[in-house]
């Protein structure tokens, strides 16, 4: 037998002495043994490196001297978000209005077509009306802006410039006792939710990779940039010249992302402080060195990506829901539409918080994909025969107007794009990385929650104040 | 009673299997691949051993494992990845893995992968396992990022004040890696002998080390499976997950026969 097996009573008592020596000790022991293997390590690495003058190197350090310090931080991220939104309106403008005009006119071509092969009104109804004109609103108004703020985003993880951003944030993080890891599944949010949840794999801690799904609804994704971008552009800009328009909806955007993004703080508090205790886990992050991304390639690969992603769940997601809205926007109960009735029906809660019926449906039958709140929202508001048709953005202001619309909807609508329920892909997707019913159902109530309540206060403040 | 080579491998064939999910025929030796992340260890791995590798997990834990084979003069080595740590005072499931496993697993040769553009922070686990083995070579990876940032190391010297074999690398080029496999073929088989630098502690922590040491050196677990002065520290730092493993392994070796 080998003797290897002795009592462990003797290792034990070795221990014992052990802990006796460290506790009786006049310095910590374990901090200083490490400290004295980095010291050697320091030592011997010196003595064998020559460090010549590297322009590069000098650079960087130079630049995350200011991108990190303590005054110019913040400013610096506020400033390049609003500005990546500013190229984003911008840029989206004329590819908007150019592809919504063939779009649109070809709308026409089908109709005729279906009027030469005397089609039955139902069938043109569900199939040009609701399919193809939702398909077209979402390439039109939907794909521009998605296909330059992707590859912007991309641009800026090239550059190395996120890491900058999760060191920036981590005290934050650390005051509201989440991982700083949570930074970087909040970025990949703003891409897609559903891949936010999934991101937040890299985080290690259960309680701290639970609070990353929670909360990464707060960030509001591609398919919600769109939705903002178009109320912002359309609602918040009056008779202003072109170029100030720009800037009030990049503005605009610019502090409805940073309420998304304090609002994730101060829920990720909370949920530290209540349902999910715990102590915060160390970061440690690598600031990698600045490159000099490849422009034209990141341009190139990502702007084909989106616009492959975009045109599948368009015609995967947004051209059925086309169909189906049509279709209930022209069964009729009595003499209302089902639409038109169910969004009677909401319309008191809806009001409640600064909305109307057809907004709260609209954000109900969008939950399999944001993009097509606004088509939906559209498509109720038309059916109710105050237009009869809209070629483009332009319109669309006096069809939201015709409807009620005021200052306080449009902004209770933006506030409520941002905060409500996430959409399927993402419970989905919560369901999976959580393996539990219990917290996909907290991950739809936390954002529901929030949303009508912030909005309820927003819109009774305003009526109070008789503001609306 | 002194164990022979013989017994030594069937031992360390069985504790390899069991705990830590290798299986190794008797005539391969097996070398540990460590170092800290981003230091291009996977890409190492790859260079070295190409298509014959799989990869699965530790056992009973969700980190990734990778073993591969290469061939070097006839003999045949496995390769075991080990995961990216910055130290062995374990905190993590890394470096408890990445720990035990140089330990108690006691791989035939243990390639330490540093980068060559942050050589400070990387010496820092290199020196921890040189207190654990002896059986070390350090590959010094990324030297064509060195060169990119002007930073000029002195090999030569490196070796000379570590002791152990320090080969320059740029595994992304295939650069260094024949002289990496010749360097860890010699260790291996005896052909060249290492006297890995250790760490001189300041006063106090080398005086309960002598307190304690005594007492270390007549166990039994002490002489044939971990270095005393290492075990000492470890006691000393209190880590109990260490004994917790000390326990676990006393047990697997009691076992075995």
């Amino acid at each position: 037998m080998a003797t290897i097996q002795e009592p462990l009573d003797k290792l034990l008592k070795v221990y014992l002495d052990a802990e006796c020596i460290r506790t009786t000790s006049n310095i910590p022991i374990a901090d200083r043994v490490v400290k004295d293997i980095f010291c050697q390590s320091e030592h011997i690495a010196k003595s064998v490196i020559k460090q010549e003058y590297s322009r590069q190197k000098s650079l960087d350090n130079r630049i995350d001297k200011i991108v990190t310090s303590r005054i110019f931080a913040y400013p610096i991220m506020i400033i390049l978000l609003g500005i990546v939104f500013w190229i984003t309106i911008t840029g989206a403008n004329i590819p908007s209005k150019m592809i919504a005009t063939v779009l649109f006119s070809f709308q026409d071509v089908l109709t005729q077509w279906f009027q030469l092969v005397q089609a039955p009104a139902w069938l043109h109804g569900v199939l040009v009306l609701g399919m193809y004109r939702t398909l077209a609103w979402v390439v039109a108004v939907m794909l521009p802006p998605m296909a330059i703020f992707f590859p912007l985003f991309t641009l800026l993880e090239d550059l190395g410039y996120l890491p900058r951003v999760a060191f920036n944030l981590d005290h934050l993080f650390k005051k509201a006792k989440a991982c700083g890891k949570q930074c970087l599944t909040m970025c990949m949010g703003f891409g897609c939710n559903a891949a936010g949840v999934v991101s937040a794999r890299i985080i290690d801690s259960p309680r701290e990779r639970l609070i990353a799904i929670l909360t990464n609804n707060f960030v509001p994704c591609n398919g919600r940039f769109p939705t903002l971008i178009a109320i912002a552009s359309i609602f918040m800009t009056g008779t202003l010249a072109l170029f100030q328009k720009s800037l009030v909806a990049a503005g605009t955007i610019t502090i409805i992302v940073l309420i998304g993004v304090a609002v994730t703080f101060a829920v990720s508090k909370i949920l530290s402080e209540t349902v999910l205790k715990g102590e915060i886990s160390s970061l440690v992050l690598e600031l990698p060195p600045y490159r000099k991304p490849k422009v034209g390639a990141v341009l190139y690969r990502s702007f084909i990506d989106r616009t492959i992603f975009v045109l599948r769940r368009a015609i995967v997601v947004a051209a059925p829901a086309g169909a189906v809205t049509w279709i209930l926007a022209n069964i009729y109960i009595g003499d209302v539409s089902v639409l038109g009735f169910v969004a009677g029906i909401l319309d008191p809660i809806a009001k409640v918080i600064g909305l109307d019926g057809f907004i709260l449906m609209a954000f109900i039958l969008g939950l399999p994909a944001n993009e097509i709140v606004i088509p939906i929202l559209l498509m109720s508001y038309l059916s109710t025969g105050q237009l009869t048709e809209f070629a483009n953005l332009l319109e669309l202001k006096e069809v939201l107007i015709a409807n009620g619309w005021t200052w306080l909807t449009a902004f209770n609508t933006m506030l409520f794009a941002l905060l409500h329920w996430p959409c399927a892909t993402t419970l989905l997707s919560m369901y999976k990385e959580t393996g539990s019913k219990k917290w996909t159902f907290m991950g739809f109530m936390i954002p529901t929650v929030i949303a009508f309540t912030v909005c309820f206060i927003i819109a009774q403040a305003a009526y109070l104040l008789r503001l609306a | 009673m002194n164990l022979t080579i013989g017994d030594r491998s069937k031992y360390r064939g069985r504790v390899m299997r069991e705990h830590f999910g290798i299986s190794t025929t008797g005539e391969q030796y097996i070398i540990a691949l460590a170092g800290n992340p981003n230091v291009g260890k996977s890409t190492v791995f790859n260079a070295l051993t190409g298509l014959r590798q799989h990869t699965g997990n530790w056992p009973g834990k969700t980190v990734d494992n990778a073993q591969g084979i290469y061939s070097y003069r006839k003999k045949s080595f496995l390769l075991v990845d080990l995961p990216g740590t910055y130290s062995l005072l374990a905190n993590s499931v890394e470096e408890e893995i990445a720990r035990d496993f140089i330990c108690f697993g006691k791989p035939n040769a243990t390639i330490v992968v540093v980068d060559a553009t942050s050589l400070e922070r990387n010496l820092n686990l290199a020196f921890q396992i040189m207190e654990i083995t002896d059986k070390v070579v350090i590959c010094v990876n990324l030297i064509d990022e060195a060169r990119k940032k002007k930073i000029k190391i002195q090999f030569d010297e490196l070796e000379k004040k570590l002791g152990v074999p320090v080969i320059p690398t740029a595994a992304r080029n295939g650069e260094g890696l024949e002289e990496l496999q010749k360097a860890v073929y010699e260790i291996v088989l005896e052909k060249r002998l290492t006297q890995p630098k250790q760490i001189a502690y300041s006063q106090e922590v080398e005086e309960a080390i002598s307190v304690l040491m005594p007492q270390i050196k007549p166990l039994n677990i002490a002489a044939e499976v971990i270095n005393p002065k290492w075990l000492a520290l470890r006691l000393l730092d209190s880590d109990s997950s260490f004994i917790e493993s000390i326990n676990r392994f006393v047990n697997m070796y009691k076992n075995i026969k």
